[in-house]
């Protein structure tokens, strides 16, 4: 198997900092005299770096906390407890005018091209509207011109500006989401499945979209997605989350050929291949998890409740390894000791008390 | 060798069965045209589609959003929107029989029974203020005049059939209480429950996790084979068709634009569409490279460009695909392209020539 072909090493240093990211929502009873019963623990406990000019993908199944941790960076959502820190600066603190001097700097693309944008503005409103909170970067003289710019780098007629969102397709639509992420030159994009909901012909457009704008600006992105073969396309590392935590972190050869969690291993075994040969392969395989060598492996049940999480390891109750450990002991994300100072791209951090390589399907 | 494909322009009727010598299909659509007559205009959602399946066969139907899938399955169970849908030509045949010249009365009681849909979306499919056992039930009494309690026997047991805990319980709870996969395990036993010989499942996983997907499309190729079904598989997931199709047919533009089997497809497409769908899939191998990405967008239904559907997209576009709509040309006994340079997209193994 190919190791890192990529650059393994992060670019640059690291622009921010996730430190022990914790948001949980309280879940209240009683209509007049609220009271707290519980809380969905949608985000417990996340760490991890972006560096610099690097794209991160986060993948995970849904509920599993990926749009709370990219609203907790962006602080629309209020952290429980944990820290962000941009630049060394902790920003879950931070309100007015600092916090607004920061937004400027980290945007956000979101998922759905269709519901995203105001069906009431034309696209040179949408586009331009975050120079109505940041008058400073462009004066009111030069918007309708920087628009214009705007759409033109992202691949759309700049005569648009007049029209309205439901005259483009929904590529179009998430291109211009991208313009107006761009506007403010920010540093950071936050990218919450910004082509989930588009066509395979249209989604490649985007993807070669944001590529080139990121050699071309230097951003950083947190690419957020579960289709497991773009992530793995765009990013340069990748982590893996499971029920508010993250279960495995590392560069794409590391979390895609050398996993060592069995939700990682048991998440890529289910993604189908397309390549039908793959399917004569694993059906001499072993398929079903406890046996599996190469095959697929077919985890039982649905994910748990993250108002009401199982004890020790997040994934146990679907494990087909685990053991009365798990129950008891929470595996902390950490290079697992087996494997440290071994220098194989099994050396990653993997938040499994049993980590261990596991052969994986040949992938085409 | 590259001779235009228009030199043997031999109008294939559709493609035979692999195996050969099988008996009829089960199911042969046959030229089925559809529109919608709105208030912008006439959408020709399908414009001659031709697609058939035999008993334990899966075909998949695979095609971009609002190239017709949905809307051909419709038209073949019998339950388009009409209006604004008219089905203005074609023919459905089922075991040998034509449903669009059939009553409405005996259509009926071929649905359910002897075809049955799955949908991509089950909370909205199913009725959220009956339980999923009366639901189950409600089949075996309507079809089979089975008592209540019997029906409900039936539809534990059925149930159980796909895998759904504790299913004795789960019986009385409404379908809200369940989790989209147990939802959609709900749905394949209510197409399952009169163990139909047609199953039509309509982008059936699309709205799982990839864990609880790999669950149920299990679930459904083993029910397959026990029960010889056919299957036609409404996706447009690559991974997925690779993983369970015999047989895939590309739709756009409301056109089967290329029948094949499975490997043969993957291995060498002989139509620049889907040719330029599998170029556009990410690979390990060219990673850091730009994805290959087929230009421009889905046509405008209202209005098809003239001759070949996808000449404005299309890499090898010549003058002739502006002018003349390329028939379906057969490949071989088993595969069929509708693009008049068939051949050259088949014999071309070199990287995409789109600029892209
Ligand atoms: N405002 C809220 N109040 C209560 N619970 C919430 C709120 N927002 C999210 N949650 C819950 O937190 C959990 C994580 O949600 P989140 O939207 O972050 O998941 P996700 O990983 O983005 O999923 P998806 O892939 O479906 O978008 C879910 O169980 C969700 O129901
Ligand atoms: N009830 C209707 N009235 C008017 N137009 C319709 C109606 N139903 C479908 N159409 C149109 O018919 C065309 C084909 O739709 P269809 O639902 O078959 O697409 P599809 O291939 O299933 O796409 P998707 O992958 O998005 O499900 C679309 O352009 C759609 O807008
Ligand atoms: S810690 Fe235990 S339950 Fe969790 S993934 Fe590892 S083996 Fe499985
Ligand atoms: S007929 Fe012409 S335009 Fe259509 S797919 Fe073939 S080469 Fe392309
Ligand atoms: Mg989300
Ligand atoms: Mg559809």
């Amino acid at each position: 198997m190919t190791d890192t072909v990529k650059g393994a090493a992060p670019a640059g240093e690291p622009i921010l900092q996730v430190r022990n990211l914790v948001k949980h929502f309280p879940l209240t009873r009683g209509i007049v005299f609220q009271k707290q019963v519980g809380a969905v623990k949608a985000v417990d406990g996340i760490s991890f770096d972006l560096h610099r000019g690097e794209t991160l993908g986060i993948v995970g199944e849904s509920g599993c906390g990926k749009s709370t941790v990219a609203k907790l960076l962006m602080n629309l959502e209020r952290a429980t407890s944990g820290e962000v820190f941009y630049k060394g600066e902790d920003i879950t603190r931070l309100s007015g005018r600092a916090l607004k001097a920061v937004r400027r700097n980290i945007q956000m693309v979101f998922q759905d091209p269709y519901t995203s944008l105001n069906p009431r503005m034309t696209v040179g409103d949408i586009i331009g509207e975050p120079f109505d909170i940041h008058p400073e970067v462009a004066p009111k003289g030069d918007r309708r011109k920087r628009v214009q710019e705007l759409l033109d780098v992202v691949g759309l007629n700049p005569e648009y500006v007049n029209r309205y969102p439901h005259q483009f397709s929904g590529g179009q639509r998430q291109r211009i989401g991208i313009a107006r992420g761009l506007a403010l030159n920010p540093e950071i994009i936050i990218c919450d499945e910004p082509v989930s909901a588009l066509d395979v012909s249209v989604q490649a457009q985007v993807v070669n979209l944001m590529e080139k704008l990121q050699d071309e600006f230097g951003l950083s992105y947190i690419f957020i997605a579960h289709d497991l073969s773009i992530v793995r396309h765009i990013s340069d590392r990748v982590g893996v989350m499971y029920l508010g935590r993250m279960a495995e972190i590392g560069t794409d050869a590391e979390i895609y050929e050398h996993p060592t969690h069995p939700y990682t291993q048991a998440l890529l075994s289910a993604v189908p291949v397309p390549d039908p040969q793959a399917r004569e392969q694993r059906a001499a395989g072993a398929d079903s998890g406890a046996a599996a060598g190469r095959g697929r492996i077919i985890l039982s049940g649905d994910v748990p409740s993250p108002a009401d999480p199982p004890s020790g390891c997040r994934f146990r109750t679907r494990c087909w390894k685990a053991q009365d450990r798990c129950a008891q002991e929470q595996p902390l994300l950490a290079v697992p000791e087996v494997f440290r100072g071994s220098g194989t791209p099994a050396e990653h951090e993997s938040a499994c008390h049993f980590a261990e390589e596991r052969a994986t399907a040949e992938a085409a | 060798m590259s001779t235009s494909g228009a030199t043997d322009a031999v109008m294939a009727p559709e493609p035979e069965p692999p195996g050969g010598g099988e008996e009829r299909p089960l199911l042969d659509v046959r030229n089925l045209h559809v529109e919608f007559r709105t208030r912008e205009g006439i959408a020709k959602a399908v414009n001659g589609v031709n697609y058939s399946v035999h008993a334990g066969e899966t075909l998949a139907v695979l095609g971009e959003s609002g190239s017709g899938k949905s809307v051909t399955a419709q038209a073949v169970m019998g339950i388009l929107d009409s209006p604004p849908g008219f089905i203005t030509q074609g023919e459905v045949v089922f075991q040998g029989r034509d449903l669009l010249r059939m009553g409405g009365e005996e259509r009926r009681k071929i649905r359910g029974a002897r075809m049955a849909m799955i949908f991509q979306d089950a909370l909205s499919s199913l009725n959220p203020v009956l339980s999923v056992g009366e639901q189950l039930g409600e089949m075996f009494r309507v079809h089979q005049g089975l008592s209540r309690k019997e029906a409900r026997a039936k539809a534990i047991e059925l149930m159980e059939r796909v895998r759904i805990p504790a299913a004795r319980e789960r019986v009385k709870q409404y379908p809200h209480q369940f989790s989209g996969g147990m939802r959609q395990r709900v749905m394949i036993a209510m197409a399952m429950a009169l163990e139909p010989e047609l199953i039509i499942a309509d982008e059936p996983t699309t709205a799982l996790d990839v864990t609880v997907q790999a669950q149920v499309m299990d679930l459904l190729a083993e029910l397959q084979r026990e029960y010889n079904m056919g299957l036609i598989l409404i996706t447009h997931d690559l991974g997925v068709v690779a993983d369970v199709a015999d047989k895939i047919a590309v739709m756009y533009a409301g056109r089967i634009v290329e029948s094949s089997p499975v490997h043969d497809i993957y291995r060498a497409p002989a139509h620049p569409y889907t040719r330029g769908l599998l170029d556009s899939i990410p690979r390990v191998d060219l990673k850091g490279q730009e994805l290959y990405a087929i230009k421009g967008l889905p046509p405008n239904l209202l209005h098809i460009p003239p001759g070949c559907a996808f000449n404005p997209r299309c890499p090898r576009a010549q003058e002739v695909c502006r002018t003349d709509v390329p028939p379906l040309y057969r490949v071989n006994q088993e595969r069929a392209s509708a693009c008049h340079f068939w051949k050259e997209t088949l014999d071309d193994d070199s990287a995409p020539s789109g600029d892209a």
